[in-house]
């Protein structure tokens, strides 16, 4: 029975909210609430009897939306390029020697950070000196940067500016590898690859406060 | 003597001041040019008179789409700041993104990666709200040891504050449907440099806003168009811009701007990182530096106020530098995470003054003086300064920025 629906919004504009407690608006609401019965039923034995034996409906009203989501398949994810972590996970195959690196560095990052790295119209990369607590701190690769997988990433990203793609996985090895050779952090003439560069202990790598729970709303 | 005044003397005083005030220019000026007349136009644009009302660019040299561009904020009322001249700061200049071929995808620790395009966000259910956007980096000259000596805009002009309407994420996010290991959101953009940011995602699923449209017109380029991400009361370098991916996963990626940039080292020499939330600010727009005051008289003095914790609660304005207070008036609509706009009447007797304001917010926090500030967090902090914006104005009425 096709019927249209009046759906009275509970919260400040905030989407179509269902009232709670009208299963039929529930089901009508679409897949994802579906796919939350099929959780429930999923849950083992025991837990499945606690949830039935303490909790009715959930408390909060089910927000309506279209469901106009595309699935993705894992082909078209696996060829987006991974998500760099600090563990390692995402890096690409590959590894380079800091000497290819220096001679990378003179061809396409020199003209802005400095010939030896000292910076100019872009940051410092190679140097930087005295603690993190003295007045006129020097917060650089070497003295701040917590992870070296960042400056994989950094290049990978958006370095050389004009075209971040120009470098291989290959050549950006190697200039991770000229970079921290250069600040004493990894031995000049040991190829860097993925497993190495996340395993790069940074001087810095406990000097941050994280601050990330205070933002969030109120549980 | 200097004083500020109610509401009810102000009036009064107003009304003496008004007989003071030029005739009007449509009674005016004997021998004055009939004005020209001019067509409709499909998109108005400033009176040419007001065509110096820019933002100002800051670029790097060698990098043109590096940098920033300021506010004109002292040339601005109300609190809706206009498109054309909202902030920028963009790491690596503006994609402009062929819509047709724009899509977000939301992938990782969910049940069902999904892709969304832009036809079918517009089908979304939209939500509209005013909330001012702030970068962690606006004010830093207040940093330094002498006071920069620039205008308003050009100094804390890396905020601004407009309409945002758009689709909240929360309801996309439970479409994917959420593993409930998840914690963290990696947000991308589709810019050259492909910013990306790690985000909680209790704030994803609560008040975050796929924005389409900005002041009631789809997004500008230089704002994200065709999609940005909006988070209310956060720092503007998380509200990413050319919004095209979220990964849902269970730890931070440690990017370079949530490491090496926009945290804040401390005296003791570690550091702040992911300070999400932009605190307490006020500033007083009119009269601000390089304005100059034509002579003792009545004068009203009038600022911006926010916070990233909520609504802003009081507005108190000083003419003393601090040692003396009064409640400012504010004016409606006082919104939630949005600018609010504090009017006060001020009678000058033509003697230096020294201008400050401070907003107090719902939660209770407090604009905090430059040295309290400076106390707590030293000089290296470079994100996030807040502190209370002194005006000095001279005998001969010159408004110029000072520390006191
Ligand atoms: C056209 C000028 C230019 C070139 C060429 C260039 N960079 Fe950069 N680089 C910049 C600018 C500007 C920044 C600061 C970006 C920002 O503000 O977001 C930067 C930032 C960086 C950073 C982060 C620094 C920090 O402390 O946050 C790294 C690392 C880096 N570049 C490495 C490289 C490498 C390696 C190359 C060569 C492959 C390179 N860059 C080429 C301009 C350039």
């Amino acid at each position: 029975m096709a019927m249209a629906r009046c759906v009275t919004s509970m919260r400040d504009g905030t989407g179509w909210i269902a009232g709670q407690g009208r299963l039929t608006s529930w089901r009508q609401a679409g897949r994802r609430l579906t796919a939350g019965l099929v959780g429930i039923v999923c849950l083992p034995v025991g837990l499945l009897l606690t949830s039935c034996a303490t909790s009715a409906p959930p408390p909060t009203a089910v927000a309506l939306a279209p469901h106009l989501g595309h699935p993705v398949t894992s082909d078209t994810l696996a060829g987006l390029g991974a998500q760099i972590y600090p563990d390692g996970h995402g890096l690409p195959a590959g590894s380079g020697l800091a000497v290819d690196g220096a001679v990378l560095y003179g061809q396409y990052c020199a003209s802005c950070h400095g010939r030896e790295g000292q910076g100019a119209t872009a940051p410092e990369l190679i140097g930087g000196d005295g603690p993190l607590s003295a007045a006129e701190a020097d917060k650089t690769l070497k003295t701040y940067w917590p992870y070296a997988t960042t400056l994989f990433d950094t290049l990978a990203r958006g370095m050389p500016p004009a075209n971040p793609a120009a470098l291989s996985d290959d050549q950006r090895y190697a200039l991770c590898a000229f970079l921290l050779a250069r600040n004493g952090l990894w031995p000049a003439d040991r190829p860097l690859d993925g497993a190495s560069l996340s395993a790069v202990q940074m001087p810095n790598r406990h000097g941050f406060i994280d601050l990330s729970a205070r933002g969030n709303p109120q549980p | 003597m200097s004083e500020f005044l109610d509401r009810r003397a102000f009036l009064q005083a107003g009304l003496r001041w008004s007989l003071v005030m030029p005739a009007l220019p449509g009674l005016a000026a004997e021998g004055a040019p009939a004005p020209q007349s001019t067509g409709f136009s499909n998109y108005g644009q400033p009176a040419p008179s007001e065509r110096h009302v820019i933002r100002l660019i800051g670029s790097n040299p060698r990098m043109p789409g590096n940098g920033v561009s300021w506010t004109p904020l002292e040339a601005l009322e109300g609190i809706l700041t206009p498109s054309g001249l909202h902030f920028e700061r963009h790491h690596n200049g503006i994609p402009e993104i062929d819509p047709q071929h724009f899509a977000l995808l939301i992938h990782g620790m969910v049940q069902q990666p999904l892709r969304f395009d832009l036809t079918d966000l517009l089908r979304y259910p939209r939500q509209s709200r005013a909330l001012f956007l702030e970068c962690g980096g606006n004010s830093n000259a207040g940093w330094h040891a002498e006071p920069m000596q620039k205008p308003v805009g050009a100094f804390h002009g890396l905020v601004s504050c407009s309409e945002w309407t758009g689709v909240p994420l929360r309801l996309l996010l439970a479409e994917a449907g959420i593993d409930p290991r998840a914690r963290w959101v990696i947000a991308t953009g589709a810019d050259t440099a492909a910013t990306e940011v790690s985000l909680p995602l209790a704030k994803l699923q609560d008040d975050a806003l796929l924005a389409l449209y900005q002041n009631g017109e789809r997004l500008r380029l230089e704002n994200g168009y065709p999609l940005r991400l909006i988070l209310p009361g956060w720092e503007g370098v998380r509200q990413i811009k050319w919004l095209t991916r979220l990964e849902v996963t269970d730890r931070p990626a440690m990017s370079r701007n949530e490491t090496a940039q926009y945290t804040q080292l401390l005296p003791d020499g570690r550091a702040r990182q992911f300070d999400f939330v932009m605190g307490p600010k006020s500033l007083i727009t009119s009269p601000s530096h390089g304005q100059r005051l034509p002579g003792a008289g009545l004068y009203e003095v009038s600022g911006l106020a926010w916070s990233g914790h909520g609504a802003v609660a009081a507005v108190d304005v000083s003419q003393d530098g601090g040692r003396h207070w009064v409640p400012a008036r504010l004016e409606a609509p006082v919104l939630d995470r949005c600018f609010t706009r504090f009017r006060a009447a001020w009678q000058w007797d033509g003697t230096p003054a020294v201008l400050q304001s401070r907003v107090r917010d719902q939660l209770g926090n407090l604009q905090p003086g430059r040295a309290a500030l400076i106390a707590e967090r030293g000089r290296n902090g470079y994100f996030h300064y807040n502190a209370v914006v002194s005006w000095a104005v001279d005998g001969d009425g010159a408004v110029r920025h000072v520390y006191a």
